[in-house]
């Protein structure tokens, strides 16, 4: 579906001054607003504030983690009014159960095949290694949709659903030729990179973990920064803690702009271009 | 700029960028701070705590005398910490003493802790109480350590109105949600270098006043442009821009 009064994929207010930014993991859940369209103008106010040109929205309000067809419906529903209202600052990503794949495969179709939406966004209702979700990137692919999957990897327990590092390089390794971004890296980053290192397929995400130092310095260096994609979590986590990871770097100017944003459109391009956005 | 929050010497469980103190200070001074109330991870974990503070007053004298402000940990679950604090006060001049009750093994609860808040009032030093060090689910294995309680503390200040204490490292607003009270208790400070959420110092400021918020880094365990990023997240106008950087620290230390 072509989007009406498409902007540009490098517009925002500071593109000029500031390197591309572009925030793969961006919720509506627990942003201020009663409306969808509330939420949204609350969400450009921090984008112009801290230089940020795009996210991608995904899951809404309340949030569950293990969602009815009818409550995956109605939160991609508020992501797309928010997207709607805010075409040229915002993309949607498709929130997904594998528990429910027949009614996933088609709210895929509805909000990227026949909608705006560019990617898939999966939470935590079943690991990611599981058979399920073989259909779903396969359909994704077909659009060149982009996979967003979270992972964590918690000393004190992951939930019963909740994917690892580990289950995004088993689910990669069937589907070599997809990109599948690995939501957090695992959280605990010094073993999610190793873990997702061989597998050339899986993209390092940042969002969501404390500013440690090391993390981006680590992930250029053991994946190189072509393999890593800057991301918030927001509204839980701030834009400033996750940009802060990539601004506070020793890492080379070049790479930097790699992860900010030049990755993750490179990776949208095709897609965002099949639904009639202008731009590089 | 005054960073209430950095800490020299090596993480125990990972090399930093800044973990030697001319390094530390180069980084400190590239990014505009004046300043820096600086601790040590020795403090952490060793039990020769002496040392450790002897360390620390000389690694600041030698690379950011006029930087650097040491201060130094102590352990009340050592014997003879009272000397410890003698010696940070004493001979090393310091302004105040660093805390890890979660690391050292001691609630807020604990009588000790009590004596050694009545203590540094009397001696007129700051306290510094780290809350945590890092995220509890990333810790390692053989080393989990959950983060401090300080919601017990807002009835603890009543009968000691003379401390002054900054919480390090603490998710306040869930501590506030456990003890509402903490907002406007006794001399209590907070730095938000683990405060989160998408303008949520700017959140914090509604809830407990700007007055007693300072910025720390958490700098070298942390990315120093977290907490700076966090300053323009929240739209704070000159003023307060002002007294979080620079100001609510200043007072503090001179009072």
């Amino acid at each position: 579906m072509a989007v009406r009064n498409a902007p540009s994929l490098s517009s925002s207010p500071v593109a000029e001054k500031l390197p591309l930014i572009w925030d793969v993991h961006c919720h509506l859940t627990s942003v201020p607003g009663a409306t969808p369209e509330d939420r949204m103008k609350e969400i450009v106010k921090y984008l112009d504030r801290m230089g940020i040109g795009r996210v991608m929205l995904s899951l809404g309000y309340p949030l569950e983690y293990n969602p009815s067809p009818e409550q995956l419906r109605e939160e991609n529903d508020q992501v797309l009014r928010a997207i709607k209202y805010r075409p040229d600052r915002a993309c949607g990503f498709v929130y997904l159960n594998p528990n429910y794949l027949k009614a996933s495969l088609d709210e895929f179709d509805r909000c990227v095949r026949d909608g705006p939406m560019v990617g898939v966004k999966l939470l935590a209702a079943k690991r990611c290694s599981a058979p399920e979700l073989d259909p779903i990137v396969e359909r994704a692919a077909t659009m060149k949709a982009a996979i967003l999957q979270h992972t964590w990897l918690k000393v004190n327990g992951n939930e019963p659903g909740e994917s690892t590092p580990y289950d995004v390089v088993e689910l990669a390794g069937r589907h070599p030729k997809v990109p599948i971004i690995c939501g957090h890296t695992g959280g605990d980053w010094e073993l999610g990179i190793r873990i997702i290192r061989a597998s050339k397929n899986v993209f390092a995400e940042l969002a969501g973990s404390n500013p440690t130092s090391g993390f981006v310095e680590m992930a250029v260096r053991e994946l190189g920064a072509e393999r890593i994609i800057y991301g918030s979590d927001a509204f839980g986590r701030s834009y400033a803690s996750q940009l802060g990871k990539v601004m506070g770097a020793e890492i080379p100017e070049p790479a930097r702009r790699l992860i900010l944003g030049e990755n993750l459109r490179n990776m949208l391009t095709p897609i965002l271009r099949a639904k009639g956005y202008r731009g590089p | 700029m005054i960073d209430v929050n950095v800490t020299l010497s090596r993480w125990p469980f990972r090399r930093l960028l800044g973990d030697d103190t001319a390094g530390l200070v180069a980084g400190l001074r590239k990014r505009s701070v004046t300043q820096a109330w600086a601790g040590s991870f020795d403090g952490i974990l060793h039990k020769d705590i002496s040392s450790v503070n002897s360390r620390l007053a000389d690694e600041c004298r030698r690379h950011g005398q006029d930087m650097l402000v040491p201060f130094g940990s102590i352990n009340p679950k050592l014997p003879d910490w009272q000397e410890d604090l003698r010696q940070c006060h004493e001979e090393y001049k310091m302004p105040g003493i660093r805390l890890y009750p979660d690391y050292h093994g001691y609630e807020l609860k604990d009588p000790v802790f009590v004596k050694l808040l009545h203590l540094t009032a009397t001696r007129q030093l700051v306290v510094q109480l780290a809350s945590s060090m890092e995220d509890e689910r990333t810790q390692h294995p053989l080393m989990r350590v959950p983060p401090v309680d300080i919601s017990l503390l807002a009835d603890l200040l009543k009968s000691e109105p003379g401390a002054r204490l900054v919480i390090l490292n603490a998710d306040v607003r869930h501590a506030l949600e456990q003890s509402p009270a903490l907002a406007s208790a006794g001399n209590v400070y907070f730095d938000f270098s683990m405060v989160e959420g998408v303008g949520g110092v700017a959140h914090l400021a509604q809830k407990i006043s700007i007055q007693r918020l300072l910025f720390g880094s958490n700098y070298p365990l942390f990315y120093f442009e977290s907490a700076l990023l966090k300053v323009r997240e929240s739209g704070f106008e000159d003023g307060d821009r002002r007294a979080l950087l620079e100001e609510n620290a200043r007072r503090l230390i001179r009072t």
